[in-house]
Parts: structure tokens; C-alpha cells; sequence
């Protein structure tokens, strides 16, 4: 269908750009299952990931990816639940980005299992207890509630079901995004993760990626399918963009001047602040340099550029310092050690007492990009299949369209 | 469904190819029934080549705990229904327990060392091999009566 | 279907020679065909002041009562009890004490296994039930004493008694194959006869039982007690 004032369009497929993207893509896709194949085969020794740094480079992309994921659908809830006229028109894209985000990052996570074979097991087994259980199941139903969702902004007949759809959407991810942090702020055992800021750190974290990642792909598809785009949309994106940065700013800092105040925690914080190497570098510049600070200032227009440009230069530091952020929370977290002996120092064959190590290999970085790989895929092929993307994006989306 | 009017040139690209309009060559249907040809032949000469029946060294034990028919017939639900007896509940000496299908099944070779039960020709694999099914049990389970007790690396 | 089958007759026998008074365990083998019970606990009490830094004998009698056949990576290698030697920075006081998934009440570990993997058994015993196991390594996350590890590679030569397989997370089982025969652990029969006797196993439920019988009267402490899990395995001296 198309409304008065927006119209959406599909992507021409197999056209030379088209199919340049979609051959590299699936190039990395297909390495990455190679190197699956490997891991797999092999076994998890091949890996970096050790019996000390359970989790890796893949869960740093998986993460990252889902967060993301319940972010991409936020633009789209703008423009539905609040109402927010300017954002409607891309409220398809957002959901469609959402799905394909989401299923990018679930297959990161799938694939790195022990036993991927067992993924009907884990379909099928479900202990309530455990927030890993309760995330399969919203992870599965938000593909369907989204899918629904997206159904309602397309059919003209599914009207009546378009904001109850959107309030439903809006309310499944942010609980869903609360589950994700959840399963780092319920474990009680680690110094860097048993807190209960973690579910809001990951609410914040995932409004600003998921952002950002939205204005990346907005931007590049637009500029592939030389499709005009005003410079109002992005300075609104940007300064959006801006806000929940500040918000990620605000809950890292809440998180870690709490655990500063806590004595028995000094340690994991002057790991994490000050000499942990590789985290320290992650958290100062890429976190909160590359992924807080830069981004604020050429969002409120510190750099003189034009707003489609800050854009999309914001969004690509947010990545960044997104992924920074995820790394330090997941494999800084780790590599602190369990402190048994309060006090103590310890030492056994079982490395306990120091910090833990980490090296990702190839395959785990290769496993990570394919993961992004197969959320693109899933995204050329939606807005190519389906009228998705807007035609135009420039002033005249502001008289409203039929999804009020 | 009409086609939305765009003032931009590539921004859509009609209804989509029909399909009328593909183009049929005469070779067309002589190479289906090539195919069609083909995979009929694979279907008849298959059996052919089917594996033999299984064939496996005699067991040790006087006699299985049921007939052989009730043990091809049900062995994995006897195995399934028992592991969470045995490993949740923590029952012990059931009729039904996978140490005890080794331990009565698994050969000595020449020289006497145990050889592993799933070994090719051997007792589990000489059926699963017939049948193309590919039990996950020994990846976990020990394939040998009793395992050499290894000194550890460290 | 009347003629009892050889393997019952041995069973039975056997049934009846451990049910005989054994050195260590106050507890006779379980029936054949009952299930673990809630009227059990079974934990150990470890006395660290006869534990030496350079004595890994508990250490090496799990590695082959298990079947842990190292592969000389020991970031990955699997081990289910180790030795931790201590060193107080404040007093210069240093001691050693063997760690080994504590079987806890109220285990982490089984809270968070998305499939149910992780369980406890009726008795306190807490297993992997590497059936249902996916490899996710989340309650190795959770483990508050890093007990648990993950098989990295294909595994060969298992103990009948002991399954493992890549792919899915292991932990010491308190020698449940053992236990349900009658038998202490591997770790306490091997430091009792080859150290110095550190460890004593038995049903902490059980008001009779020697370990009960000591850990009421005599002080002890568990690692890591303020987290509320109360683990099995108590320990004097630290």
C-alpha cells in the first residue's frame, strides 16, 4: 500500500551493486560457517575461549547484536507509541531491522554452543529458574510480535491491530532487553556483573546502538538506491542519537561509581579503570571516547559538518564504542578472577588467583562477522522482497501519513 | 495492487516478471525426462549396493535381557526412559543400562586389548550401519568394558 | 522371565558384600531400584592443617578414578578438584586446601542451566546431566567457585562409570558411582591412604554419622559462605 504522502518502494534486486553486496556478504557468511565447521568439529579448544573466559569474541558480537536488535525497533515505537509523526515512515525499516539483527545474533550464539546439534533440547527444556530459559522464549516471540507488527504497518486491512501491535512490540523488547542484561546482572558469583543496573545499563546500551546501526543502514541504502533524504530527518536521528548516549554515559557511570564505593570491589574497578591492559584501553577510549564522548559532541553539532554527515559518523563511533562496551563487560568481566579467599592470595593449577587471559582467534572473529553478514542479507532481502524503505525522506513527510 | 507512481526512475520496478513470458526451449522437457530417467535408475540399482545384514562377534553374556526383537525394537526407549531414572533419581542396577550393553557386547582383539564396542563390524555399529542411524551415545559414554586407567598429564 | 539373570545374581551379592561394615562410609550401598533420597546429605569435611602445599594425591586419584586425560593445555584441560595454596599478604600465614564443586543447597549453577541440565539430586548431589547439556556455558559463568569445566576436545577412554563428551560441561560428581555403592569418594580413600587423611565423607543428614557428629561439635567454615548457597563440603583451618 502506499499513504498519501509516503510511499514506499522495494529495492531493485540483482542489479550490479546489489549483487556486489549480497556476493561479499555471502562470502563472509560462508567462511564464517567454515570456520563453525571447524570449531565444531575440532572442539572449543581451537578457540581462544578457555574453562576461565567462557565467553568470547562470539557472545561479544551476539550481544551486541541483540542489544542492538530491541534498539532498531525503537525508532519504529517512536513514531507508533508516542506518536512521533516524523518517525513514522520509518517504522517498516526499523522492524524489518530489528528481526534481521536479532537473528544475526542468535545465530552467532547457536552456532558457539557446545552442542549446537542439541538446539532442539534447548527448544524443548525449559528451566523457568533461569533467565538464559526466559530469553529463548523472548527471543523467539519477538520475531513473532515484530513479524506481526511489521504486518500491521503494511496491510491497510490490519489497521485496528497497528497500535496494539506497537504497544506489544514496545513492551516485549524492553523486557527483553532487561533479560539480556539480566543474564549478566543476576550472576551474583562475579564482582564486575551481580547488579541490578545492569538491566537499565543494557536498556540505554540498546537504544543507542540500535540507533545508530538503524541510521548506518538508512543512510547507505538511501545513498545505494540514490534516494533524496533531507537534512531535517538526520539532525533529528543525530540528536536522538546523542540523547541516549548520554544515557549509556550516565548508567556505566552510575554502575561503576557504585561498585567504587564498595571496598571489597576496588579491585575488580581499578582492573577495569586503570590496569587492565587491553580493557582498561577498551573502556577509556572506545567505550567511552569513541562510543561516549566524540559522538555527543558531533551530535550536538560541535563539528561543522552537515547533519547527514554527523550522522552517520556518530553512528559509527556508537558501533565502535559499542562493541568496546560489550567486550568490557563480557570479557573484562571474566578475566577478573573469582575471589574464593577474600584477601588471599591465590594460586593452583586450576588458574586461579590472577587475571584470566584472552586471545579470540580467527574463527571466533570469523564466526562474529558472519553474524553481521547474515543481518545484512536479511535486510537487502527484506527491503528488496517487500516496500520497506520510503521513497523520499524529505520535507514533505511532515504533513503526516495515514498511520496516525 | 497498483503499482505506485514514482517520479523516480529505478525506485520500482513493476509487477514482477510474469511468468508467461519466460522463455521455453524444446530441450525443456527432453531434459526432464532425462532427470526423471535418472533418478529412476539410481532408485532400482541402489538396493543393489546396500550394505549386509548386520553381522557382529558373539557376546559374552549368556543371554540379553529381553528378545532380540523386543531389544532392536526398543532399545532406545529402554535407554532414554532409564538414563534419567539412573542419572536424576539416581536408581541403580536397572535392567536396562548401557555399561552393561558394553560390557557384555565388547570384544578383546588378537592380542588382547579391549576393542571399542562402536568400531566398525562391531556390535552397535554393524546395526546402525544397516540402518544409517548414527547414535550420539559413544562420543560421552565409554565404548570399552573397563578403560584404561590413563596417568594424567599433569 | 522367572530365572533371575546372572547380572542380578551379582548385583545382589555384591548388594550384600558392601551393606558389610566398609572403613570409611557410615552409608551402605543403595538398594537396587530406589532412588536417591532427601533424607541423605551427603557433603565432606576437610581438615586443612593436614593438607601439605606440594600434595596432590586427592588431585591425582580424581584425574584417574575419572578418566581426565589431560591433553597438556591446562587452560583448557578439564579438572575437577584442585589444590589452592594460599598466602595471607597481611600475616605471612600460607596454607593449602583442595576446592571441588562445593554441591551447594542452593546450587547458582542450577538456577541458571536454560535446559535443566544442572541439577541436584535428591541427596545434594549436584550433576550435569550432559544429555540435555548445549554447551552454553552459562553456569560456568554462575559457579561462584569455579568448579565446573567445559570438555574442548573429543574425548576417548572414559570410565564406564564416568561419561563425558565434548560439548558439555563437567564437574566433580562427589564419586557418585561410589557413593551409591557404599564407597567414599576417590579424593578421600586416596588421601587416607596415601596422605594424611584430610578428608572424611559422609551423610551430613545423618545425626549418627561421623561427619555430622564432627561438624557439630568442632568449628568450621565454607568458602565463600555469604553467598547463601550452603555448600556440602566444609573445611577447618582456613
Amino acid at each position: 500500500m502506499s499513504s498519501s504522502t509516503t510511499t514506499y518502494t522495494q529495492v531493485r534486486p540483482y542489479t550490479r551493486g546489489w549483487l556486489a553486496l549480497m556476493a561479499s556478504l555471502s562470502a563472509v557468511i560462508v567462511v564464517a560457517l567454515g570456520a563453525v565447521l571447524h570449531m565444531e568439529h575440532q572442539g572449543h579448544w581451537v578457540t581462544g575461549m578457555t574453562n576461565q573466559v567462557v565467553w568470547g569474541m562470539p557472545h561479544v558480537f551476539a550481544v551486541f547484536l541483540i542489544v542492538a536488535a530491541s534498539g532498531a525497533l525503537n525508532v519504529a515505537s517512536i513514531g507508533s507509541v508516542f506518536g512521533r509523526r516524523e518517525y513514522q515512515p520509518l517504522g517498516r525499516l526499523s522492524a524489518l531491522l530489528a528481526v534481521a539483527l536479532l537473528a544475526g545474533g542468535l545465530a552467532v550464539l547457536v552456532l558457539d554452543l557446545g552442542r549446537p546439534d542439541r538446539l532442539f533440547v534447548a527448544m524443548t527444556h525449559f528451566n523457568f529458574k533461569s533467565i538464559f530459559a526466559w530469553n529463548v522464549i523472548l527471543y523467539s516471540g519477538f520475531m513473532a510480535v515484530v513479524a506481526v507488527y511489521l504486518w500491521t504497518m503494511l496491510d491497510w486491512q490490519a489497521k485496528r491491530f497497528y497500535k496494539p501491535a506497537a504497544l506489544a512490540a514496545f513492551v516485549w523488547r524492553l523486557v527483553l532487553t532487561t533479560g539480556t542484561g539480566c543474564i549478566f546482572g543476576f550472576l551474583a558469583a562475579r564482582e564486575a556483573y551481580g547488579a541490578a543496573v545492569m538491566a537499565p545499563l543494557f536498556i540505554a546500551m540498546s537504544f543507542a546502538y540500535g540507533l545508530a546501526v538503524f541510521i548506518i543502514v538508512l543512510s547507505v541504502s538511501f545513498k545505494m538506491t540514490r534516494r533524496p533524504m533531507g537534512d531535517e530527518l538526520p539532525a533529528r536521528l543525530v540528536r536522538l542519537l546523542g540523547l541516549f548516549v548520554a544515557a549509556n554515559l550516565y548508567f556505566t557511570a552510575l554502575h561503576h561509581v557504585t561498585q567504587l564505593y564498595f571496598a571489597g570491589r576496588g579491585g575488580v574497578e581499578a582492573f577495569i579503570l586503570f590496569k587492565g591492559g587491553i580493557h582498561t584501553t577498551l573502556f577509556w577510549v572506545g567505550q567511552v571516547g569513541l562510543g561516549g564522548i566524540l559522538p555527543l559532541v558531533i551530535a550536538y553539532g560541535g563539528c561543522g559538518h552537515a547533519a547527514r554527515k554527523r550522522a552517520m559518523m556518530a553512528s559509527i563511533l556508537v558501533v565502535l564504542g559499542g562493541l568496546a562496551q560489550v567486550w568490557v563487560i563480557i570479557i573484562g568481566g571474566q578475566a577478573w578472577p573469582l575471589d574464593l579467599f577474600p584477601g588471599m592470595k591465590a594460586s593452583s593449577t586450576f588458574a586461579d588467583g590472577h587475571v584470566h587471559d584472552y586471545a579470540p582467534s580467527a574463527w571466533e572473529t570469523m564466526l562474529g562477522l558472519g553474524g553481521i553478514a547474515i543481518a545484512l542479507v536479511i535486510t537487502v532481502v527484506g527491503v528488496s522482497a517487500l516496500r520497506l524503505l520510503p521513497a523520499h525522506l524529505g520535507e514533505t513527510t511532515n504533513s503526516g501519513c495515514r498511520h496516525n | 495492487m497498483k503499482a505506485p507512481t514514482p517520479s523516480l526512475p529505478q525506485a520500482s520496478w513493476g509487477r514482477g516478471m510474469a511468468t508467461a513470458s519466460l522463455p521455453r526451449p524444446w530441450w525443456g522437457r527432453v531434459g526432464v525426462g532425462a532427470f526423471a530417467a535418472l533418478l529412476l535408475t539410481i532408485f532400482l540399482v541402489l538396493p543393489a549396493s546396500a550394505a549386509d545384514l548386520p553381522q557382529w562377534p558373539k557376546a559374552r553374556g549368556e543371554a540379553c535381557i529381553e528378545a532380540s526383537a523386543t531389544m532392536r525394537r526398543d532399545h532406545p526407549d529402554m535407554l532414554k526412559h532409564q538414563r534419567d531414572d539412573t542419572l536424576r533419581l539416581g536408581i541403580r542396577g536397572a535392567k536396562a543400562s548401557l555399561k552393561e550393553c558394553v560390557a557384555c557386547h565388547a570384544t578383546g582383539s588378537a592380542e588382547g586389548k579391549a576393542v571399542p564396542v562402536n568400531d566398525p563390524g562391531q556390535f552397535c555399529q554393524s546395526c546402525h550401519e544397516y540402518a544409517a542411524v548414527k547414535p550420539d551415545c559413544f562420543e560421552c559414554h565409554a565404548t570399552t568394558p573397563k578403560a584404561p586407567v590413563k596417568e594424567a598429564a599433569r | 522371565m522367572t530365572d533371575l539373570s546372572r547380572r542380578q545374581v551379582i548385583l545382589a551379592s555384591g548388594a550384600v558384600l558392601i551393606a558389610a561394615p566398609a572403613p570409611f562410609a557410615d552409608a551402605a550401598a543403595r538398594e537396587a531400584g530406589k532412588p536417591a533420597s532427601a533424607a541423605q546429605r551427603w557433603g565432606l569435611l576437610i581438615d586443612t592443617a593436614k593438607c601439605d602445599a606440594q600434595c596432590t594425591v586427592c588431585v591425582d586419584a580424581c584425574k584417574a578414578e575419572m578418566g581426565l586425560s589431560g591433553h597438556d593445555r591446562p587452560l583448557t584441560d578439564a579438572q575437577y578438584i584442585r589444590k589452592v595454596n594460599l598466602h595471607d599478604p597481611a600475616t605471612g600465614a600460607a596454607h593449602s586446601l583442595p576446592v571441588m564443586c562445593q554441591h551447594c543447597a542452593k546450587p547458582a549453577c542450577v538456577d541458571v542451566c536454560p535446559t535443566g541440565a544442572s541439577m541436584k539430586r535428591a541427596d545434594g548431589i549436584v550433576l550435569v546431566d550432559r544429555h540435555i547439556c548445549i554447551g552454553c556455558r552459562y553456569c560456568m559463568m554462575a559457579c561462584p567457585y569455579k568448579a565446573r569445566s567445559f570438555a574442548h576436545e573429543e574425548q576417548s577412554g572414559q570410565q564406564p562409570h564416568l561419561p563425558r563428551g565434548k560439548g558439555t560441561v563437567e564437574a566433580c560428581t562427589l564419586c557418585v558411582h561410589r557413593v551409591d555403592e557404599g564407597r567414599p569418594p576417590a579424593c578421600v580413600e586416596a588421601c587416607a591412604a596415601k596422605a594424611k587423611g584430610a578428608m572424611l565423607f559422609g551423610d551430613l543428614a545423618d545425626p549418627k554419622s561421623e561427619i555430622a557428629q564432627r561438624v557439630a561439635r568442632e568449628a568450621t567454615t565454607r568458602i565463600r559462605a555469604d553467598l547463601g548457597l550452603e555448600p556440602a563440603i566444609r573445611y577447618q583451618g582456613i
